[in-house]
């Protein structure tokens, strides 16, 4: 177990207690299943978590599934396996994630819509070489409850009581996590760049101008709606 | 100018470039987006999110919604949708619409359909745009050497708010494919093939290009079935290089672009391909005439194998994560090491989704059924990608034999590639499937699914099991 006991009040460092999902290619529909996608807002996804994985047909909980396991009640880590959250882009994946408890997932590789989507809604993705991950993947076998886990996005390290590896943060992301940035506003401070590239990029392809409109305004003038 | 000495551009490098309105850092680039899609369940928190921070749309007439996920495909005439929170998921997207000015294919809409293949039926879909969509499978524009990609519901705000992304860039692949698609075989089966190689990660941070001549022989509607799939391998985008059946394909589509404009369009398309000199990190080489109808026998698209090989044997595999993975599978999908795929009965064929569900694949299940019968207890579904996949279908006389077979000719959505409306499939059903993703549970808790092309999934319609497309005697014979 980790000997640090203090608990910063920024987030440069998380200290967690981690689950192990072992199972590669984890796509966002086991994630998140089709069931619980009918909102039209972001509330309500925990219940639908890693939903089959969690509950049997009877919507019970199958007690052998890790996360069902009294001792691991707080987890608020995954240590997942390689490309975790591939498939769909289905954002609701990350926001059951982070309604059910998780602040980090540490694994070697992620679903490339999926990593953006968790990066946007500062889910922290701690990408570490796939023998690190198997090394705490191990090293939380050998417990019976929780791997304790200190992740320092400032140093870009995942530290165990047994093991400590680097990882794979941009300085944007890093940033992004760090700072919480409004990426919209900062983006429409490059208004009048957008614009005008606009105005440049119609000038020398007009048919790209509006396109959905006019297509759409061309069949509805052919078909009776 | 390009230096002589310098390695030339690929296409998907020119594309970003042509987009890039800034660069923000050495990794990120601020992209323009000509075209952006929606859909009922992915934007309405985008809205939401938009609303609240007191957010416009500034160019409405380059996004586009349909509704497609959650929309009913029971044959009647007017649909209504009956479960509550998705009637409120499809008025939500129409008032949306409304308020920004966008345009919209309704419930109703007699063109509505799976967005995939509503924008590039019309015409709304060219070469050398950035198309984007809050759904994985809109890498399928490469086709049309367009580069297409998903992103989630905040880049959906994001695009709403600024018609830009910040965009990561992807890392170059190259995928040759070379020689003939032997009879019987299609893209489906190509890509399925490929997926098989590389793996579901092989071109995870790539984005693809394919080319060869077993490309270049593929129409435009095989080539989306193949750039569709090219994210089950983890790529960021995939791309053709457009030649003159692209080019036929979009001014066929497209009438606004005529005269002096369809001259300029000409000549601007026909820069759209990767410099002689262009530098690819990775290159992949395959011979088309290695190519056999795949089935996928696992719960991950790159779990395929050819239907005369036989399902692997986990024990034999090196790498622990792959045996147990495959052990996982092979108890989900109740199957043997070792044995057949050939002679599996299902119960179900499911004939639809953005990967399948096109005209020429209709014609491909039509050539296969001939005058045959759907097998007794097999339930065998045909949801066509759009109302008017579905009209061409009625006129061609498709819908006809497919419902004098025992097929159910359904209204088009996506339907039971996911499940996300009513069709749902009940646990341990197996099904025979044309669509894109055989995950646990995606088409229904304790369904199982089994990637296939539209010629195969008619084969085991009309004969109850899985079997080799090619032992059947066909129109192609």
């Amino acid at each position: 177990m980790t000997t640090r006991t203090a608990t910063p009040t920024d987030n440069t460092v998380l200290y967690g207690h981690a689950a192990v999902l072992a199972t590669p290619n984890l796509d966002t529909d086991q994630i998140m299943p089709k069931q619980f996608l009918r909102g039209i807002d972001k509330s309500g996804l925990a219940p639908g978590l890693l939903y089959d994985l969690r509950f049997d047909s009877a919507g019970q909980p199958r007690p052998d599934f890790v996360l069902n396991q009294p001792a691991y009640a707080a987890v608020d880590v995954l240590i997942a396996g390689s490309n975790y959250g591939c498939g769909s882009s289905r954002e609701h994946a990350v926001w059951g994630m982070q309604q059910y408890g998780f602040k980090a997932v540490v694994a070697s590789s992620f679903g490339e819509i999926f990593y953006s989507n968790a990066l946007n809604n500062r889910l922290l993705l701690a990408m570490v070489p796939e023998a690190e991950v198997q090394a705490f993947m191990h090293e939380a076998a050998q417990l019976s409850g929780p791997l304790a886990l200190e992740i320092d996005v400032q140093q870009r390290l995942v530290r165990s009581a047994q093991h400590q590896a680097g990882f794979t943060l941009s300085d944007r992301h890093q940033r992004m996590f760090l700072q919480g940035l409004d990426v919209i506003g900062a983006s429409l401070s490059y208004a009048e760049q957008i614009n005008a590239f606009a105005a440049r990029h119609w000038a020398a392809q007009p048919w790209l101008k509006d396109v959905a409109q006019v297509t759409r305004e061309r069949l509805s003038a052919l078909t009776p709606r | 100018m390009t230096h002589p000495s310098l390695p030339g551009q690929t296409l998907y490098q020119k594309l970003v470039a042509s987009h890039t309105v800034a660069a923000l850092d050495e990794q990120n680039v601020l992209l323009f987006c000509d075209l952006h899609l929606m859909n009922e369940y992915t934007s309405p928190q985008a809205f939401a999110g938009l609303h609240e921070a007191g957010r416009g749309v500034p160019v409405p007439g380059q996004n586009v919604a349909v509704v497609s996920h959650i929309i009913p495909t029971h044959p009647v005439r007017h649909r209504i949708i009956q479960d509550p929170p998705s009637a409120l998921q499809a008025s939500n997207l129409k008032a949306n619409c409304d308020r920004h000015h966008i345009p919209l294919f309704d419930t109703n809409d007699p063109l509505q359909g799976i967005e995939h293949v509503v924008a590039p039926e019309h015409g709304m879909v060219r070469p050398g745009m950035v198309i984007i969509c809050g759904d994985s499978h809109t890498t399928t524009y490469g086709a049309l050497g367009a580069l297409g990609f998903g992103i989630g519901t905040s880049e959906v705000e994001h695009v709403l708010a600024t018609q830009t992304l910040v965009y990561r860039m992807a890392k170059d692949m190259r995928i040759r494919v070379d020689g003939r698609l032997p009879l019987g075989t299609t893209a489906k089966d190509l890509i399925l093939m490929v997926i098989s190689r590389i793996g579901a990660q092989g071109a995870r941070g790539y984005a693809v290009e394919f080319c060869g001549s077993a490309i270049s022989a593929l129409s435009v509607e095989a080539r989306f079935t193949l750039c569709n799939m090219a994210v089950e391998a983890g790529a960021r985008g995939a791309l053709i290089a457009p030649d003159d059946k692209a080019v036929d394909y979009v001014l066929a589509r497209a009438p606004d672009i005529a005269g002096d404009l369809r001259d300029r369009a000409l000549a601007h398309w026909a820069t759209l391909h990767s410099d002689a000199n262009a530098v690819f990190e990775v290159e992949h080489r395959l011979d088309a005439s290695e190519v056999a109808p795949f089935v996928t026998w696992g719960t991950s698209p790159d779990q395929a194998m050819a239907i005369n090989a036989t399902v692997p044997q986990p024990a034999s595999m090196l790498d622990a994560v792959q045996r147990s993975s495959a052990e996982q599978a092979l108890r989900y999908t109740a199957l043997g090491a070792g044995q057949a795929l050939q002679g599996v009965p299902v119960q179900h064929v499911f004939i639809g989704s953005c990967t399948n569900a096109r005209i020429e694949d209709l014609r491909e299940v039509v050539k296969v059924v001939g005058t045959r019968h759907v097998a007794p207890g097999v339930r065998a579904m045909v949801v066509p990608g759009s109302g008017a996949v579905k009209a061409q279908a009625e006129a061609e006389g498709i819908a006809g034999i497919l419902q004098a077979a025992g097929f159910e000719w359904r209204q088009p959505g996506c339907s039971m590639c996911l499940a996300m409306n009513d069709d749902v499939l009940a646990p341990g059903q197996r099904c025979a499937s044309t669509t894109n993703r055989n995950f646990e549970g995606r088409q229904g808790r304790g369904a199982i699914t089994h990637l296939m092309s539209p010629a195969m999934a008619a084969a085991a319609a009309v004969t109850g099991y899985i079997t080799d497309v090619r032992t059947l005697e066909t129109l192609h014979a």
